[in-house]
């Protein structure tokens, strides 16, 4: 799965939903794939009110990647903003998690990878 | 000026919400001055030729568009009014190349009927060649005939309709992504044509974000990713997903069509206990922020043959096994965890209130829900505050019918609150029961056809 979905996901179990630490999930022992996808301003510039941009500097950082501003840049500036735009692309568009787990930072619960496809069903006791 | 569109005559309720969704995705001004379901002509009007041809470049119900140049009841009439409003058009058509064609729906005409037809058109004065094969220009009279004129020996169509070709829709779209010719495809998978409906009808475009709960083996976002969306979804069974894992899986597909780059991600997950980050319903939000998708669309699961089934266990006193076993198992990535039965109707409220939550402001939600022909039986169109339903299109088998519904994610500050507050009150009222509810369909399903 791309990056990307990384920030749109938060931990399912029920009583970590209030916590702010349940999201985002942490990858560990993540094995990464970068596939060439062609650059999208268009779809980047959608994309961006979207993000949750504090999530995406933890992701960035935890995955390894250059570390993003504070600010997330306004749609305008980022289509101004060459080197912006390759940055979110690679980060979010090329770069893809297929092996690891992603960790809840609230109840610790770890959410296998497998073939890049996230496992989040839960088991009885904590739905 | 006016348009001709030439529908095909085959899923008539799904034409009209296809063509207006295009028009928006077009950025056209489309105007519909005349259609009626039992016919496949529409007059439109638009703002240029140019508009015309973009407004059904992907459209899968639209065979072509002209640009009208008459119509009436009789053959006279259409002479008349090509006559009287469009003289300054001819001499651009002096020189080209050319051919007239006849186009006669649910009736015929002789050869020498279709000679004389086209050559009382002879007043025009193109003195180019005729050209069977890619002509420069090619005009065509459409005549719109009486269901079964021939057999009842009816003389006349009912009405004429006398224009220039512009353009075809992608009625070829389909074949494209044919389920025979698909790498992956369970008994779940839905068909090209429809699954290419239902996208243009969701406003699935490039740069946007499509999503769907119910995924399967991906019959929906290939057709979204298809138009240049980028794609998500999750099921609760994920062996859907991988298939074999092998050469048969959701990827082997997007592969198959060349659209990877239009598969985001896709995930295992219960709809009823998603991981996709939400916020409470807001009064006053900007439209966007806290909100992910432009569209979500799904077939979910009705529950006919086996029950619905949401994780959970139903009755833990009865099989106190099962929470302990689901303790030490869990961490297991092929671990799949007890599930509980689920009412249908509290399956789509989940559906609703979840796209309330997700979708941005003007994305559409579109899902496909069965009711029995039976009126009585028929299951009332699901509502939410912050929903707008756009259209209702039903499509008909023999014993059952089905319709893709869809809804639009309407801006917080136009939600009626005092609805919403009503909502609630009666959903909190509904707790412990809803869960084991029975789904109505299953029961008239079984009831009613099964004998
Ligand atoms: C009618 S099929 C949809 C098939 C899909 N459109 C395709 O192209 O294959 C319904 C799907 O919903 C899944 N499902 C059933 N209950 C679910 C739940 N609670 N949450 C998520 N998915 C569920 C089933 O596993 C099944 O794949
Ligand atoms: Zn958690």
């Amino acid at each position: 799965m791309k990056v990307l979905t990384l920030n749109f996901l938060t931990c399912a179990v029920k009583s970590c939903k209030s916590s702010s630490d349940s999201f985002p999930l942490h990858p560990k022992d993540a094995e990464l794939a970068k596939d060439d996808v062609e650059i999208n301003p268009q779809l980047l510039a959608n994309v961006l009110p979207r993000l949750d941009w504090n999530a995406l500097r933890t992701t960035s950082t935890e995955l390894g990647f250059p570390s993003l501003p504070d600010q997330p840049p306004s749609p305008e500036d980022l289509t101004a903003d060459e080197k912006m735009l390759q940055e979110l692309h690679s980060l979010l568009m090329e770069t893809q998690i297929m092996e690891g787990k992603l960790v809840c930072g609230h109840c610790g619960h770890e959410y296998a990878i497998r073939e890049g496809i996230a496992n989040f069903l839960l088991p009885s006791h904590l739905v | 000026m006016d348009y001709l569109i030439r529908f095909s005559q085959s899923h008539e309720t799904f034409r009209r919400p296809e063509i207006e969704a295009l028009a928006l995705i077009e950025g056209v001004d489309l105007e519909i001055v005349s259609y009626s379901l039992d016919s496949p002509f529409c007059i439109a009007k638009l703002p240029s030729e140019d508009a015309a041809r973009r407004l059904i470049q992907r459209s899968i119900l639209v065979q072509s568009i002209h640009e009208l140049w008459g119509h009436g009841k009789t053959l006279d009439e259409v002479h008349a009014a090509v006559r009287r409003d469009t003289p300054h058009l001819w001499e651009r058509y002096m020189t080209c190349s050319f051919k007239f064609t006849l186009d006669s729906y649910q009736g015929s005409r002789s050869a020498g009927d279709k000679l004389r037809i086209i050559n009382s058109f002879s007043y025009l004065g193109f003195e180019g060649p005729i050209v069977m094969r890619r002509p420069d220009e090619e005009f065509i009279l459409c005549e719109d005939w009486e269901f079964n004129s021939t057999p009842l020996g009816i003389p006349d169509p009912k009405c004429y309709f006398f224009g220039r070709f512009l353009a075809s829709g992608a009625r070829d779209l389909p074949k494209k992504l044919d389920l025979k010719k698909r790498r992956y495809i369970s008994t779940t998978s839905m068909d090209a044509e429809l699954t290419l409906i239902t996208a243009n009808i969701a406003l699935a475009a490039p740069g946007k974000l499509m999503y769907d709960p119910f995924v399967g083996t991906g019959s929906f976002p290939i057709a979204c990713a298809h138009f240049g969306a980028l794609t998500f979804g999750s099921d609760i069974d994920g062996r859907s997903i991988r298939g074999d894992e092998k050469k048969r899986t959701l990827k082997a597909n997007f592969e198959q069509y060349g659209i990877l780059a239009g598969l985001g991600g896709m995930f295992t997950a219960d709809l009823t206990n998603s991981p996709i980050r939400r916020r409470p319903l807001q009064q006053n939000g900007d439209g966007v922020s806290g909100r992910i998708f432009d569209g979500i669309i799904c077939d979910p699961p009705y529950g006919v043959r086996e029950g619905l089934r949401v994780l959970g266990v139903r009755d833990p006193e009865k099989s106190p096994w099962v929470i302990p076993k689901g303790k030490e198992m869990y961490k297991d990535p092929d671990f799949i965890p007890p599930r509980k039965p689920y009412s249908f109707l509290a399956m789509l409220d989940d559906i609703l209130q979840f796209a309330a939550q997700t979708l941005v402001d003007d994305g559409r939600l579109s899902f496909w829900m069965p009711t029995a022909n039976d009126e009585d039986q028929e299951i009332p169109v699901p509502t939410h505050p912050y929903l707008q339903v756009v259209s209702v299109c039903t499509q008909v088998f023999n014993k059952w019918s089905r319709r893709l519904i869809t809804y639009r994610r309407i801006p917080d500050q136009q939600v009626d609150q005092v609805a919403m507050r009503k909502r609630e009150e009666e959903n909190a009222a509904l707790v412990g029961k809803t869960a084991d509810e029975l789904n109505p369909f299953r029961k008239a399903y079984f009831n009613k056809f099964e004998t």
